[in-house]
């Protein structure tokens, strides 16, 4: 039965922090209430992309797109376009807060240069019916490769493609399939990473909340190709929604033949599990993986020998992240031929990233390999929030380096970001505006590697405490010129000597920093400044006795309280006192308190 | 002396006999755990290691190891601040101060009714959303630092 109307719903974690879930009942219920239960389709769908409009309703056929919508809205959206097949004009999408104007939804400019294969069925499905997938070509590669070809023809396809890694190293991944099928042993296991560990990064999440379908067709043509019949989908414990949608998603293939025993009749048996992580960075390390999914602490292991070879129980195993699998599906879907026309010459397909810190579009987007920073920031990113400058990109997380402004017209590819200094990594891209403070910054992505480095390796463990403790000295004020020499020397030998890429590539943010922003870490050595004013310790609140009126707000405000003055004069911090909260200083609406 | 007992439900006890057999299981007998007691009590690690035979070093090993994992109670409204990188870039750290400060705490002290504890987490994935924090299940977005006193207030009557 087709209905007049089509509701989605964003149902990703961003969307449903922000009350989606209600608005999804609200919307049941008032369609009920106004007699048009029948009319109307509502459906929860994964990640729309657009999280800083939040929560996200988009009405078919009309395409309207709902943004910030709240539970109480729901009765509007229901009475005006169901019942009287009219948009609500308040809720549509407009470019900026100044005009009424509404921008359709192929204008949007946060989706015009976005380029969707990875992200395909996301907003688009209802993930926790599996008939919508299959609606959508899903698991026809899965057949494609049962029927009508054998494993080598599986590498081939994938060969064809250029399909590289997308867990950060770029590895081709028919290669990978293809050293576990000549590896011997007869039991073989199939892993996917998703312990998404990236703080600033939720690609993957979005992906399997979104299309958990996609990732199981893909591990179950890798079971068929490598000889596999037993995966394991490893998965942050902090992701509940997506470990939901995936034991769902099992559920249903089994039900309908597609997982499970003799699937599809052909003879070939695949089974999953779903295993949870707890919550340890360097568990995004193969190794490290395999060792907690084998119920150990999750400590790496020297390489090689490679998974392909000795994975998990010393089997051979091939371990793809999230995104990798995701696009595995679609290339036997379309076919290689079809993917190898999208991305550079080297660098084939697409690449999702989650795009936050001081941008105005914060959300997930997809985009063609060889995008430049610029298209993402600016076009689809919407630029610097509050009109700032950007200082710089920081991709790969804490174990990637930033980018800054002059490079912002580099294609995206895996060679062009490492020889910036950074890397693709999982596709984390936090940007950073004049007032953040790259001390700061490099400080603090250090204290996550001290706190995640698993303490195996000493270069690693000693490594990142030391540069740690330097990084503090700096943000202080009491670091020396030598020390910068120290942070570059230790950190060249943690690159080169430890264990596994966790702390072969913690020292990335501070010694990008170091090369393009030493001056900034100069001024916090020899003139014991903070331009960012983002190091405490540095910065100085003074009252400006000519612009202060005397009106004692900031007294009133100050915690301490170190602000003294007489009514209608100017008043005076006490700096000896001061604890540099910057309470006065954002109470003044004169402007007086100044901040050094 | 007969050793100290801890009570299993007959969900968790089931769980641990239906996952026991199967291999490197541990972490996921660990976590059921810690969803019925909200952290891993002593005597409940010593009762998994009789159950499963795994020295108790070994299970502690693991319990250690991860960060998901608490040996010691945390308060009854948990307030979980996240510190990953777009949320302190917004500010994050200043939430984490200032609830400390309300609530007198420090690092993963528990206020002295058992009512809160205060945890720095990574990334809860919503960053369209940062600053923001977990009470319970409940998730604040766009949090300013001035909002803190009136949203824990709240959980005071809880």
């Amino acid at each position: 039965m087709a209905y007049k109307n089509y509701i989605l719903v964003c149902g990703g974690t961003g969307c449903e922090s922000a009350k989606a879930n209600e608005i999804f009942t609200t919307l049941h219920h008032e369609a009920e209430a106004q007699g048009v239960k029948n009319d109307v389709q509502i459906v929860k769908t994964g990640c729309f992309g657009f999280c800083e409009k939040g929560p996200i309703v988009k009405v078919l056929p009309q395409e309207s797109f709902y943004v910030e919508v709240r539970p109480e809205d729901a009765k509007e959206i229901i009475a005006e376009q169901v019942v009287k097949g009219r948009e609500v004009k308040r809720l549509l999408y407009k470019k900026n807060a100044k005009t009424s104007d509404t921008v359709k939804l192929e204008d949007i400019e946060f989706y015009q240069k976005q380029f969707r294969i990875v992200l395909r069925n996301c907003g688009v499905i209802n993930p926790e019916n599996i008939d919508e997938y299959i609606a959508r070509e899903g698991y026809t590669g899965l057949e494609r490769a049962l029927f009508a070809m054998k494993p080598e023809g599986v590498i081939q396809e994938l060969k064809a493609s250029g399909l590289r890694g997308r867990g950060g190293a770029g590895f081709p991944t028919w290669l990978k399939w293809d050293l576990t099928i000549k590896a011997k042993g007869d039991t073989k296991y199939v892993v996917c990473n998703a312990d998404e560990g990236d703080p600033g990064a939720y690609m993957n999440r979005s992906t399997i909340e979104g299309d958990p379908h996609s990732i199981l067709e893909a591990m179950t043509i890798c079971g068929y190709t490598i000889g596999a019949h037993k995966g394991y989908i490893y998965i942050r414990a902090e992701y509940p929604l997506a470990i939901e949608r995936l034991k769902i998603a099992i559920k249903q293939a089994k039900e309908y033949g597609l997982l499970g025993d003799d699937i599809l009749g052909s003879g070939y048996s695949f089974d999953l599990e779903i295993r949870l992580g707890a919550g340890a960075f360097v568990c995004g390390e193969e190794t490290a993986l395999l060792q907690s999914l084998e119920g150990k602490r999750g400590m790496p292991v020297p390489k090689p020998p490679f998974p392909a070879v000795s994975g998990l129980w010393k089997k051979p195993t091939v371990i793809n992240n999230v995104e990798t699998y995701a696009n595995v599906s679609v290339i036997m879907a379309k076919g290689a031929e079809w993917f190898a026309k999208i991305g550079t010459e080297k660098s084939k397909g697409t690449k999702t990233f989650a795009l936050t810190g001081k941008i105005n579009n914060s959300g997930l987007v997809e985009v063609p390999m060889g995008t430049t920073l610029r298209e993402i920031i600016y076009d689809i990113g919407g630029g610097i929030r509050g009109g700032k400058a950007l200082k710089g990109v920081q991709t790969g997380g804490p174990s990637g380096g930033i980018i800054t402004a002059e490079s912002l017209d580099q294609p995206i590819t895996y060679e062009s970001l490492s020889a910036l200094g950074s890397m693709m990594g999982s596709g984390g891209m936090i940007v950073m505006d004049e007032d953040d403070c790259v001390v700061d910054i490099s400080k603090f992505y250090m204290a996550f590697c001290v706190d995640e480095s698993c303490g195996k390796c000493a270069p690693c463990r000693i490594g990142t405490s030391q540069m740690h403790a330097i990084l503090d000295k700096i943000s202080k004020g009491t670091g020396t010129e030598d020390d910068l020499l120290k942070l570059e020397k230790i950190g060249k030998a943690m690159t080169k000597a430890s264990l596994c890429l966790l702390g072969g590539s913690a020292a990335n943010p501070t010694s990008s920093t170091l090369r393009h922003f030493r001056e900034e870490y100069l001024e916090h050595i020899r003139d014991h400044k903070c331009r960012a004013g983002k190091c405490k310790d540095l910065v100085v609140y003074e009252i400006d006795p000519v612009k202060c009126i005397g009106c004692g707000l900031c007294a009133r405000k100050c915690p301490v309280p170190c602000i003294a003055g007489e009514k209608k004069k100017a008043h005076v911090i006490d700096k000896a006192r001061c604890v540099k909260c910057g309470e006065c200083f954002k109470a003044c609406k004169f402007g007086a308190v100044n901040k050094k | 002396m007969p050793a100290a007992q801890i009570e299993f439900s007959k969900e968790l006890t089931a769980f641990i006999d239906e996952w026991k057999a199967k291999p490197g299981s541990l972490i996921m007998m660990l976590h059921r755990i810690q969803e019925e007691f909200g952290f891993i009590p002593r005597l409940a690690a010593e009762r998994l290691s009789r159950s499963v035979g795994l020295p108790l070093a070994k299970i502690y090993g693991v319990v250690t190891f991860y960060h998901f994992f608490k040996t010691t109670k945390p308060g009854k409204h948990r307030i979980a601040v996240c510190l990953g990188t777009a949320c302190y870039l917004r500010g994050a750290q200043d939430l984490v101060d200032e609830a400390r400060a309300i609530l007198n705490l420090k690092d993963e002290e528990v206020t002295d009714d058992g009512l809160f504890s205060i945890d720095e987490v990574r990334c809860l994935g919503c960053c369209g959303l940062a600053p923001v924090l977990m009470i319970g299940n409940e998730v604040y977005g766009k949090v300013e630092k001035d909002a803190l006193p009136e949203i824990i207030a709240k959980y005071r009557e809880i």
